[in-house]
């Protein structure tokens, strides 16, 4: 390689922080969603490197389903804490006791597509104009179509037919009162490059990544954690495994996989290996081929 | 556990970005399918998915093409809609593919996935030899500056793969391209995309071809030159001010690299305001750095205490760019309603945002023929165009053809607030 060609993942860093730069540039309010999720912690590292050795300038925004592992939550407090950040909770809690969402029903209910609502509604309250995430075009069919800038109707919606041109590196964030951008700075990013990233910059995970014990139930080709809310099927039963998340999501939607892997050299292996897609473990994947798609036009993540 | 995947080598790849042309019926979901597919990049679970679809859809091979379906309308109704972006990874190199839809409506796609790349894919089908859709792909792929197009005579299988066919389409297209863009970098490769011939793996058929499959192309174009070295470029996006106590007095200059190098005690001028000043430190999270150069995002401090804001340019104080508010524009036109001379718009240009009003249309490129038709002042969706605007306030420009982020520009309709055009500043 010559002297003057950046490795991939230090372009790869270098595009995301000038994305992340572009936003803090052109919104007013800007958002960053936070899930607890390898890709918005890897978010927030690239936050901190784009405006050293000023603060991040934009809040952190979990959208909170009640269903979290307490790992997550855990870990989302430290990591606001030790980064001096302000953290903005959305409660679905809140959005269905006030009748704004209504709780699904049977074994495969999930608060997962819930979000959606208690995501527009903060979004709307706060006024944000611009909500980062950390959705790569690798995971999934309809995020391969997504631009950096994603522009979202007064009602949240996205036409992924009718998107803005995105041309070089000049994003278009203009909009009208209302609207707003989702703005996605690791999406040419795969899931080994988060993984890479992790590991060369030492970024701190919540500890269900790496493996432990824990109940679980196996349905459909996925092992779920077992808790009070997820009720079980005739036949399903509890057994204890070690296991490790692949992604995290709330507790309704993870697959956790069996895995002994303990740090991040070894999830590496693990990964390099697999011949499984990352979300091939959600659960909330498997509702349709056009799952993603959907939720997605609606104003989900 | 054991260590098979090396990390070290990993972190050492370079990335190539390279975008693909082609017709409907060219194979190009089938040659992009492939690529993934023999390369090892398809998981388990996309697999079987596109194993139950061809099933379905009654294919009595596997569907390679399937692998690039995105949206529930594009399956429905076997189309590309938008651009695309896939991801492959050989132990050199990472690739990223704009895969973009080749019909004549679909310009606009094709040149957003042109944009940011390297290299440009451009299929031609050997039953077809060159035709006015092959000169159309490659002219977007070289307007677009993409310094590197590889020519893929694809379905050499349907034509018992001899080697006459692919000299006389390479005869061809080198007769077209030495008069329209000579000098580019050109490869030519004969394959089969649906048998995987020359794309991945060597073709046994075609033992007379010995330059190199597709994938060992992408894996050792030279990519090093492909930005502008040689003029110190930075555009300003945004100012640091900690304003906490540990970095008091502490102002930097956000931004990424656009061209050149940069160090500290590099004699700059500040753009537009003609400040000459001296570059004291080019900081990142990690720490200063000695020298920066494009892409990276860095934080320049200055010297001197000047008044620097997004849309600012630093320069090296020896080698100024273009100032002015008269520019000469390719554009390709982007959408359903047409330009509209004397029309005003918002015009971005790397971290500045103006306005223009547009003064003429020197022409209207038939983009097939390559004929340059001054009659004609209408520009709609999709038409390549010479234009003439006037900005509000000076633009700090090169040309498109020395260096592509300080050369390009789009314009936005400030009723509706679309990207309506991508312009390349001659």
């Amino acid at each position: 390689m010559s002297d003057y060609q950046l490795t991939h993942l230090k372009e790869l860093e270098s595009e995301a922080i000038y994305i992340l730069r572009e936003v803090a540039a052109q919104f007013e309010r800007p958002v960053l969603l936070f899930s607890g999720g390898k890709d918005s912690i890897v978010l927030v590292h690239l936050s901190r490197k784009a405006f050293h050795p000023a603060k991040i300038p934009f809040p952190l925004l979990h959208i909170d389903t009640g269903h979290n592992f307490t790992e997550t939550l855990l870990f989302r407090d430290t990591l606001i804490n030790k980064f001096n950040a302000r953290l903005i909770v959305g409660s679905v809690q809140e959005s269905i006791d006030s009748g704004r969402a209504v709780e699904e029903h049977g074994y495969d209910a999930s608060r997962n597509v819930l979000q959606t609502v208690t995501l527009l509604d903060t979004i709307e309250k706060n006024k944000f104009d611009a909500a980062i995430g950390g959705a790569r075009r690798d995971e999934e069919k309809a995020r391969a179509k997504e631009r950096f800038f994603s522009h979202r109707d007064e009602f949240g919606q996205w036409d992924p037919k009718n998107q803005r041109p995105e041309l070089w590196y000049i994003f278009n964030g203009k909009k009208r009162m209302g609207e707003h951008f989702r703005v996605f700075p690791i999406s040419n990013w795969t899931e080994m490059d988060v993984w890479q990233y992790i590991l060369a910059e030492s970024i701190e995970l919540p500890s269900i990544y790496f493996t432990h014990e824990r109940n679980v139930f196996y349905r459909d080709g996925v092992w779920l954690a077992a808790a009070p809310f997820m009720k079980m099927k005739p036949g399903e039963r509890i057994e204890y495994k070690r296991v490790r998340c692949r992604t995290v999501g709330d507790i309704s939607c993870t697959g956790l996989t069996l895995s002994t892997a303990d740090t991040v050299e070894d999830i590496i292996q693990e990964i390099a290996a697999t011949r499984v897609t990352e979300r091939g473990g959600r659960y909330d994947d498997k509702r349709s081929d056009a799952a993603m798609e959907d939720r997605k036009k609606e104003g989900y993540f | 556990m054991e260590q098979t995947f090396s990390s070290k080598a990993y972190l050492n790849m370079e990335l190539l970005r390279f975008t693909t042309a082609g017709s409907v019926d060219d194979g190009k979901s089938t040659l992009i399918g492939r690529l993934l597919y023999d390369s090892k990049s398809i998981f388990e679970d996309q697999l079987d998915a596109v194993r139950r679809a061809s099933v379905q859809k009654g294919s009595e091979h596997l569907n390679l093409a399937l692998f690039t379906d995105g949206l529930r309308a594009e399956r429905e109704q076997g189309i590309t809609i938008d651009v695309a972006y896939r991801y492959f990874a050989t132990p050199n190199r990472k690739f990223i593919i704009a895969d973009t839809p080749g019909h004549i409506q679909y310009t606009r796609n094709m040149v957003t996935g042109a944009s940011t790349a390297n290299a440009a894919i451009v299929l031609i089908d050997a039953r077809n030899g060159v035709t006015e859709q092959t000169h159309r792909h490659s002219y977007l792929a070289y307007l677009l500056g993409i310094p590197h197009i590889v020519i893929c005579i694809n379905k050499m299988d349907l034509m018992d793969y001899q080697q006459e066919v692919f000299e006389k389409i390479k005869q061809d297209f080198n007769v077209f391209a030495s008069q329209v863009f000579p000098g580019e970098d050109l490869r030519f490769i004969p394959i089969s995309a649906l048998n995987g011939d020359n794309v991945v793996t060597p073709s046994q058929k075609m033992d007379w071809f010995t330059e190199g499959t597709l994938l060992r192309v992408l894996e050792t174009i030279p990519i090093s030159n492909d930005h502008d070295m040689i003029h110190p470029r930075f555009p300003v996006q945004c100012v640091i001010r900690p304003e906490s106590n540990e970095f008091h007095d502490y102002r930097g200059y956000a931004g990424r690299i656009a061209g050149g190098f940069f160090h500290p005690g590099d004699r700059v001028m500040i753009l537009p305001s003609r400040i000459p000043s001296s570059i004291a430190s080019v900081d990142t999270f990690n720490g200063p750095v000695a020298e920066a150069h494009p892409p990276m995002s860095v934080t320049l401090t200055i010297n001197d205490d000047i008044d620097i804001s997004r849309g600012d340019m630093i320069v090296a104080e020896n080698d100024l760019p273009n100032m002015g508010c008269d520019i000469t524009t390719m554009i390709c036109w982007m959408n359903p309603k047409p330009l509209q001379i004397k029309g005003k718009y918002a015009l971005k240009h790397t971290t500045k945002d103006v306005h223009c009003q547009v003064m003429d249309v020197d022409y209207v490129l038939n983009i097939s023929t390559l004929e340059k038709i001054s009659t004609v002042k209408t520009v709609k969706m999709n038409d390549i165009a010479r234009i003439q605007l006037r900005t509000s306030k000076p633009l700090l420009y090169d040309s498109y053809a020395i260096n592509r982020i300080t050369g390009s520009l789009i314009l936005i309709d400030e009723a509706s607030n679309e990207t309506v055009a991508a312009g390349m500043i001659i």
